[in-house]
C-alpha cells in the first residue's frame, strides 16, 4: 500500500516535470511566445489579447502557474489551422492511436515470444548468428520505409490488404505489423539472452533431471523467469513505440495522434504539436505506472522485498 | 574456434561497411555522375526506371537518384556524427556528474532524466524544430537534446561503481581534486563503454534524422537527404517503387553498419560468453 502511494506520487512528479519541459518549449525558447500560441497569421490585436491572457508581461513562474491552471482545466489552446480546441481534437484522435499501439504491441510480444523461444536452442550456432544479423537489419530499417515496402508488396502488388485508411479491422493489420516487427525482434533478442542465463540455473537442471522434456522445459519452466524482465522493457520502451506510431500513421494515413502531429508539422501548428507531445508523455508515464504495478502482482519476490 | 571467428566477424563487417560509407560521404560529390539538384533526365515530368545512363533511375523532377543518394550520404553521416557527438557530450557530463557527486545532485539529474525519458524522442524533436525553425544547426542540437538520456544512465551506472574503487580512493587520499579524478581516473575507465554507446547512438541519430526528414522538417532543401527522398517518393510508390527503395536501403545500410560495430564491440568486451 505504501509502495502504491509512493509510486503514484512519483508518477505525478514526472507528470509535473513533463509540463515544465513543454512550458519551456513554448514560453521560454522562442522569441515571441504569443506568436507561437496565436500562429503566424494572427494580427496585432489578437497578439495583444493573447499576451494579456497568457500573462506574458508577468514573471515566468506566474506564467507557468497559469499554464498549469489551464492544463488542469483541459485547456491546451486552439489550433492555428482550424481554431478548434486542441484538447477536443486529441480526444477525437486518441482511440485510433490506442488501437494501433495496442495491436502493434500485441504483435511485438507475439514475435518476441516466438522468436526468442525458437532461437534459444541454437545459441552460438550459425542459425542464431543469422537470426541476430537479420534482427539487426530489421532494427536498422526506418519504420516508415518498411511501411511503404509493405504497402507496395502486400497492398499494391498482391492485394492482400487495403492501401491505407481505417475503415475496418483489416486496415489495422498492416500498420500494426509494421509498427510491431522492429520492437518484436528486439524483444526476441532480449528473451533469447535471458533464456540462456535462466537455462543454466539449478532449478532447470533439477527439472531436467526429473525428466521434464526439452520443449516443456524451455516453454514453461525457463520462459516464466526469462520473460519477466521483458515486462519492464515494454514499459521503458513505450516511448519508442510511440515514435514508431507517428511514422506508421503518417505512411498509412491512419487517423490517430501521429498523423495529426504530421499534419500539424506541415502547418507548423505549435499548439497541436505541443498537445500531442504532452499527451504522449502522459501516456508513457501511465504505461510505466501500470507495468510496475503488474510486475509486482506477477513477481512475488518484489512484493516481499 | 569457429564461433570466435563469426563473433569478431560482426565487428569487421560493420567496420568495412562504415568505411565505405565514409568514402561515399567524402568522395560523393566527385563520384556523383550528375548535379543532384538539376533536372537531367530526357523526360522530366515523370520518374524513369533504373537503367543506363541513370543506374538508379530518375525522380519526378528528372533528377538522378544515384547522384542524390551520394550527396545525401554526406548529409546523413554528418548529421548522424555531429548529433551523436552532442548526445555523447550531454549524456557523459550528466552521467559523470550524477554518478560521481551522488546525493542531491544525482537525485535531481536522474529525476530530470526520467522526465526526458517520458517523451517520445521524435515528437519532442518535432516540437523543438517547430519552435526553432529547421536548419542544419537546429537539427544537430535538437537530436542531441532528445537522445542523451540513455548515455547518461549508462555512464552514471559505471561511474557509481568506479567511485568506490581503490585507485579512485587512493587518488583522493593523495590529494587529487575532483575534476582531476574524474578526468584522469574515471573517464578512461568509462571510455570502452562510451565507444560502444557512441556507435549505438550514431545509428539512433541517423534513424531519427531520417524520421525528421521524412516528416518534412529535417535539413532544409535543396540539400538532398535520404529521409526526404523517401517522403517525396511516397506519392509515386506504386508507379516508381525504386524512388523509395534506394534511399531506404541507404538508411538501412548506414544504420546497420553502426549497429554491427556497436554489437561487435560489445561482444568483444564480454569475454567467456
Amino acid at each position: 500500500m505504501r509502495y502504491l502511494v509512493g509510486r503514484i506520487v512519483w508518477a505525478l512528479v514526472i507528470l509535473l516535470g513533463t509540463t515544465w519541459i513543454t512550458f519551456a518549449i513554448v514560453f521560454v525558447v522562442p522569441g515571441d511566445p504569443a506568436r507561437v500560441v496565436a500562429g503566424p497569421r494572427a494580427d496585432a490585436a489578437t497578439l495583444a489579447g493573447i499576451r494579456r491572457e497568457l500573462g506574458l508581461d508577468r514573471s515566468l513562474s506566474t506564467q507557468y502557474g497559469r499554464y498549469l491552471w489551464r492544463l488542469a482545466h483541459g485547456d491546451l489552446g486552439r489550433s492555428y489551422a482550424n481554431r478548434q480546441p486542441v484538447a477536443r481534437t486529441l480526444a477525437h484522435r486518441l482511440p485510433a492511436t490506442a488501437a494501433l499501439a495496442g495491436a502493434g504491441l500485441a504483435i511485438a510480444i507475439a514475435i518476441g515470444l516466438a522468436g526468442g523461444l525458437a532461437t534459444a536452442p541454437f545459441a552460438g550456432r550459425l542459425v542464431d548468428r543469422a537470426a541476430l544479423v537479420g534482427s539487426l537489419a530489421i532494427l536498422s530499417a526506418p519504420v516508415f520505409w518498411l511501411g511503404m515496402l509493405a504497402l507496395y508488396w502486400l497492398g499494391f502488388r498482391w492485394r492482400l490488404v487495403p492501401l491505407g485508411g481505417a475503415a475496418s479491422l483489416r486496415h489495422l493489420l498492416l500498420p500494426a505489423l509494421v509498427l510491431g516487427i522492429g520492437t518484436g525482434v528486439y524483444y526476441a533478442r532480449l528473451l533469447h539472452t535471458n533464456l540462456q542465463e535462466v537455462l543454466t540455473a539449478d532449478y532447470i537442471r533439477a527439472a531436467r533431471a526429473r525428466g521434464v522434456g526439452p520443449v516443456r522445459l524451455l516453454a514453461v519452466h525457463a520462459l516464466r523467469n526469462a520473460a519477466l524482465p521483458l515486462l519492464t522493457i515494454i514499459g521503458l520502451d513505450f516511448a519508442a513505440l510511440l515514435n514508431g506510431v507517428v511514422l506508421t500513421e503518417t505512411v498509412f494515413h491512419w487517423p490517430g495522434l501521429g498523423r495529426l502531429a504530421f499534419d500539424a508539422v506541415l502547418a507548423l501548428d505549435v499548439p497541436v504539436i505541443m498537445g500531442t507531445v504532452l499527451l504522449s508523455a502522459e501516456l508513457v508515464v501511465a504505461t510505466n505506472l501500470a507495468v510496475d504495478l503488474v510486475y509486482r502482482i506477477v513477481d512475488p519476490r518484489i512484493r516481499l522485498g | 574456434m569457429s564461433e570466435r571467428r563469426t563473433r569478431s566477424g560482426l565487428l569487421r563487417i560493420g567496420l568495412v561497411m562504415g568505411a565505405l560509407l565514409v568514402v561515399a560521404a567524402f568522395a560523393g560529390p566527385m563520384l556523383a555522375p550528375y548535379d543532384p539538384t538539376a533536372p537531367v533526365a530526357a523526360r522530366l515530368a515523370e520518374p524513369s526506371p533504373p537503367g543506363p545512363p541513370f543506374w538508379l533511375g530518375t525522380d519526378d523532377l528528372g533528377r538522378d537518384v544515384l547522384s542524390r543518394l551520394l550527396w545525401g550520404a554526406r548529409v546523413s553521416l554528418l548529421v548522424g556524427l555531429v548529433a551523436m557527438a552532442v548526445t555523447m557530450v550531454i549524456g557523459t557530463v550528466i552521467g559523470l556528474a550524477a554518478g560521481y557527486c551522488g546525493g542531491a545532485v544525482d537525485a535531481v539529474l536522474m529525476r530530470g532524466t526520467d522526465v526526458m525519458l517520458a517523451f517520445p524522442g521524435l515528437l519532442l524533436a518535432v516540437a523543438l524544430v517547430a519552435v526553432l525553425r529547421p536548419s542544419v544547426w537546429t537539427i544537430f542540437v535538437v537530436i542531441g537534446l532528445v537522445s542523451w538520456t540513455g548515455v547518461a544512465r549508462v555512464v552514471r551506472g559505471e561511474t557509481l561503481s568506479l567511485r568506490e574503487r581503490d585507485f579512485v580512493l587512493a587518488a583522493r587520499a593523495m590529494g587529487a581534486n575532483h575534476a582531476r579524478i574524474v578526468v584522469s581516473h574515471v573517464l578512461p575507465n568509462v571510455a570502452p563503454t562510451l565507444v560502444v554507446i557512441a556507435a549505438l547512438s550514431t545509428s539512433g541519430t541517423i534513424l531519427l534524422d531520417a524520421g525528421l526528414s521524412f516528416l518534412g522538417i529535417g535539413v532544409p532543401p535543396p540539400t538532398p537527404t535520404w529521409g526526404r527522398m523517401i517522403q517525396e517518393a511516397s506519392a509515386y510508390y506504386r508507379v516508381a517503387p525504386w524512388l523509395m527503395a534506394f534511399p531506404g536501403l541507404a538508411v538501412l545500410y548506414a544504420v546497420l553498419a553502426f549497429n554491427l560495430i556497436a554489437y561487435g564491440l560489445a561482444e568483444r568486451g564480454r569475454p567467456g560468453r
